[in-house]
């Protein structure tokens, strides 16, 4: 088993702070896994990456080849679309439906849905309302990831216990916003299938 | 064993706290800075050992060298460009030699994410004759940089460890072993060896001449420079360096006869271990990334008689850019996948921006402004987040080359009739280079206006300390010898516009030195302190 995960998103919205969750509950749980990220100039609101792999056997490229992602998890519906070449034939797309508006030629966000739902197997979430829902709009990021605990080969306990590890600094209320945003994502992942 | 995961860069850093170290300087820079960053996590507020940022990559080299002159362990880590502002002590510290263990860390950007340039530091190893290891994995990365503290002893020679932007900047699990402690009552290194003069220098550079021996003598040996024999039959043998191998991998059991491969992590080039290889095939296909370092070596003027050698050389490979697990698979004849396409819908880049309310905006809006109406200035930059006013819709500076290079290049292009000549500059990179250059033009009274955003911080390498900011920037102007009346200070926010304006204004129309600080506080930081 080998599973690949295209991460995405504009920097600033918390991608990193989703692939902490994934690499640790892949530790957790005995997997290889390597994961690729982006620091640095990018970060300053440009479009941003991780890849990240988990197998149960031994990887090799920090990269994923094109046409072998299982999954895209994008906290934002354009930046879904910029990794379309990395996804099988069958694979999946997580996005959130909310555009993160900070460049001048936009397209027209009905386009970027169409293209979107042009995969099989895609799920534009509603991760705005629903982050907002669990107390912060800042919590978008758990929403699409507790979407996508539906499909990664992880038990969503152990997913929940790295969120709680990953906010525990910053206090109670915030832990329990961002399992929220994971159960609320997660909920409307298992309503659409 | 424990195993725990790391960046890239946080397996060099656990390796040399795990190796004894006593002390370990840097200068941030992508994607370097997550050594020092980790390091200093760990330090327990420097208990544990000594960890600083510095005000530049030479003057970290330098430190290393004092605590490695005083016997003890010491890292320094840059960006590759990095290295080049810490060339001078970096080669001479392989003539004067380590005492305690000397580990110099650059971590090279090919691909560009965040660097001017794609050099590659395995050279700056070769010219400065010292061993060099390159890890292909974050467990090597952690083994590597122990090993290189111990060579480091062993050989009386500074050690490089070469990294890749996807090595710094991956995570995996590493197994780490148990720490040693310091290296106690260690001696001084000895005198007469650690000044330069002429005589002592040549009979330094005569005894790392005949140390290469034994140099070579470790490449041939040690276990990381492995040679795999290929399939019955298969007459390709594949030489792969450090991140290169993880790509080789990746496709290597996609292949239905595999070659022979000589995987290489460690530098002087294991020339024994080559030509056992060369013997066994007919062709030869060099991977590695960055320059063709190991090609160029392999290839030599006249090639190998009878063999074919491929490569980046003869385009096999991209010249340019980074290694993929597509080029790669290419190169080895195997067919690679496209993907999805999103045929006929046009996807707009998102370039990295300024942050909103970001006090260089407000500076960029107020120069162009003040810049109507002279046709011919320039405005020269520097490296931080305000290079990005190079792109829409500032468009408000015309250079960018190196660390400090804004301010002697305005000079020069004043002394060669540029008017208004302008720099600009952010408050760390003055720190960095750009004090020397003003001194240059204080002394000349060059007709220049220099612009330094003091936004406290080294914003874009993620808010490290900066050496040049406040009050004791001020003092330092005026200790320099800028004319204090042409010393002025505003603040970059959009209600001062029309002030900024007039003062930045009248500033360009006095032909002489004139220094504007734009003091605001970066953003990020600011946020930063209101959440906590």
């Amino acid at each position: 088993m080998t599973y690949n995960l295209i991460l995405a998103g504009v920097g600033g919205q918390g991608i990193l702070s989703i692939a902490f969750v994934i690499d640790q509950a892949s530790l957790a749980e005995g997997h290889y896994f390597l994961q690729a990220e982006v620091h640095g100039m990018s970060q300053r609101g440009g479009a941003v990456q991780s890849h990240l792999r988990l197998s149960d056997t031994k990887i090799y490229s920090p990269l994923i080849p094109q046409g072998e992602a299982d999954l895209i998890l994008s906290v934002e519906p354009l930046e879904a679309l910029r990794y379309f070449s990395y996804l099988k034939p069958r694979g999946t797309v997580i996005s959130s439906r909310s555009p993160y508006l900070n460049i001048p030629d936009y397209p027209p966000l009905e386009d970027i849905y169409r293209e979107i739902k042009k995969i099989p197997s895609s799920l534009l979430l509603e991760a705005d309302r629903l982050a907002k829902e669990a107390g912060s709009l800042r919590a978008e990021n758990m929403v699409v990831l507790g979407a996508a605990s539906v499909f990664l080969p992880l038990k969503e306990e152990n997913l929940k216990k790295f969120i709680e590890v990953l906010f525990r600094a910053k206090g109670e209320k915030v832990v329990n916003t961002n399992l929220k945003a994971f159960d609320l994502g997660r909920q409307a992942a298992t309503g659409e299938q | 064993m424990e195993k725990i995961i790391l960046l890239g860069d946080e397996a060099v850093a656990l390796g040399a706290i795990h190796s004894g170290l006593t002390a370990a300087y840097s200068y941030p820079g992508t994607p370097a800075s997550e050594i020092m960053e980790f390091l200093i996590s760990q330090s327990n507020g420097g208990k544990n050992y000594v960890a600083k940022w510095c005000v530049n990559e030479k003057v970290a080299m330098e430190e290393a060298l004092g605590v490695s002159f005083a016997g003890r362990r010491a890292m320094v880590s840059f960006k590759h460009v990095g290295l080049n502002v810490a060339a001078d002590p970096f080669i001479n510290a392989a003539i004067t030699g380590a005492n305690g263990g000397l580990v110099v860390v650059s971590a090279d950007d090919p691909g560009f994410h965040s660097s001017q340039n794609e050099q590659d530091s395995r050279f700056y190893a070769d010219f400065a004759r010292i061993l060099a290891f390159e890890p292909a994995n974050h467990q090597e990365a952690y083994d590597l940089t122990r090993e290189a503290f111990d060579l480091s002893e062993k050989f009386g020679l500074p050690v490089m460890i070469r990294l890749a932007t996807r090595l710094a900047h991956s995570r995996a699990p590493v197994e780490v072993g148990e720490a040693r402690k310091k290296n106690q009552q260690p001696e001084y290194g000895y005198g007469p060896d650690w000044t330069l003069l002429p005589a002592n220098a040549c009979r330094r550079f005569q005894d790392l001449l005949q140390r290469q021996k034994q140099l070579k003598n470790y490449a041939e040996e040690c276990p990381f420079n492995e040679l795999s024999p290929a399939d019955k039959g298969n007459r390709l043998g594949v030489v792969v360096s450090g991140l290169a191998f993880n790509y080789f991998r990746e496709v290597y059991s996609r292949l239905s006869s595999r070659p022979a491969y000589l995987k290489i992590s460690t530098y002087p080039f294991p020339e024994k271990k080559l030509l056992k290889l060369i013997e066994e095939v007919d062709e030869i296909l060099v991977i590695e990334e960055g320059y063709p370092f190991m090609e160029r070596f392999i290839r030599g003027v006249a090639g190998i008689p009878g063999k074919v050698i491929k490569g980046k050389m003869d385009e096999t490979l991209p010249t340019s850019g980074e290694l993929t697990p597509e080029t790669v698979a290419r190169a080895l004849g195997l067919p690679v996948k496209t993907g999805l396409k999103t045929d006929g819908f046009q996807l707009p880049g998102r370039p990295p921006q300024l942050c909103p309310g970001c006090p260089h905006a407000d500076t960029f809006k107020a120069l162009n402004e003040a810049l109507q109406g002279y046709d011919r200035g320039n405005v020269f930059s520097d490296i931080g987040c305000y290079t990005l006013g190079a792109l829409p819709p500032y468009k408000a500076i015309q250079t960018c080359v190196c660390m400090g290079a804004s301010v002697s290049m305005a000079k020069g292009g004043a002394e060669a009739g540029v008017y208004p000549s302008v720099a600009v500059i952010g408050d760390s990179t003055f720190a960095h280079s750009g004090i020397t250059p003003l001194l240059d033009a204080v002394y000349s009274n060059s007709d220049l206006t220099v612009i330094i955003l003091d936004n406290g911080t080294v914003a874009m390498t993620g808010a490290q300390p900066s050496f040049g900011t406040g009050e004791p920037l001020d003092r330092m102007l005026a200790g320099l010898g800028v004319s204090p009346e042409h010393i002025r200070v505003i603040i970059p926010l959009p209600k001062n516009h029309q002030l900024n304006t007039g003062i930045i204004k009248e500033e360009l129309a006095y032909h002489g030195l004139s220094v504007i600080i734009v003091r605001r506080e970066c953003v990020q930081i600011l946020g930063d302190k209101k959440r906590s």
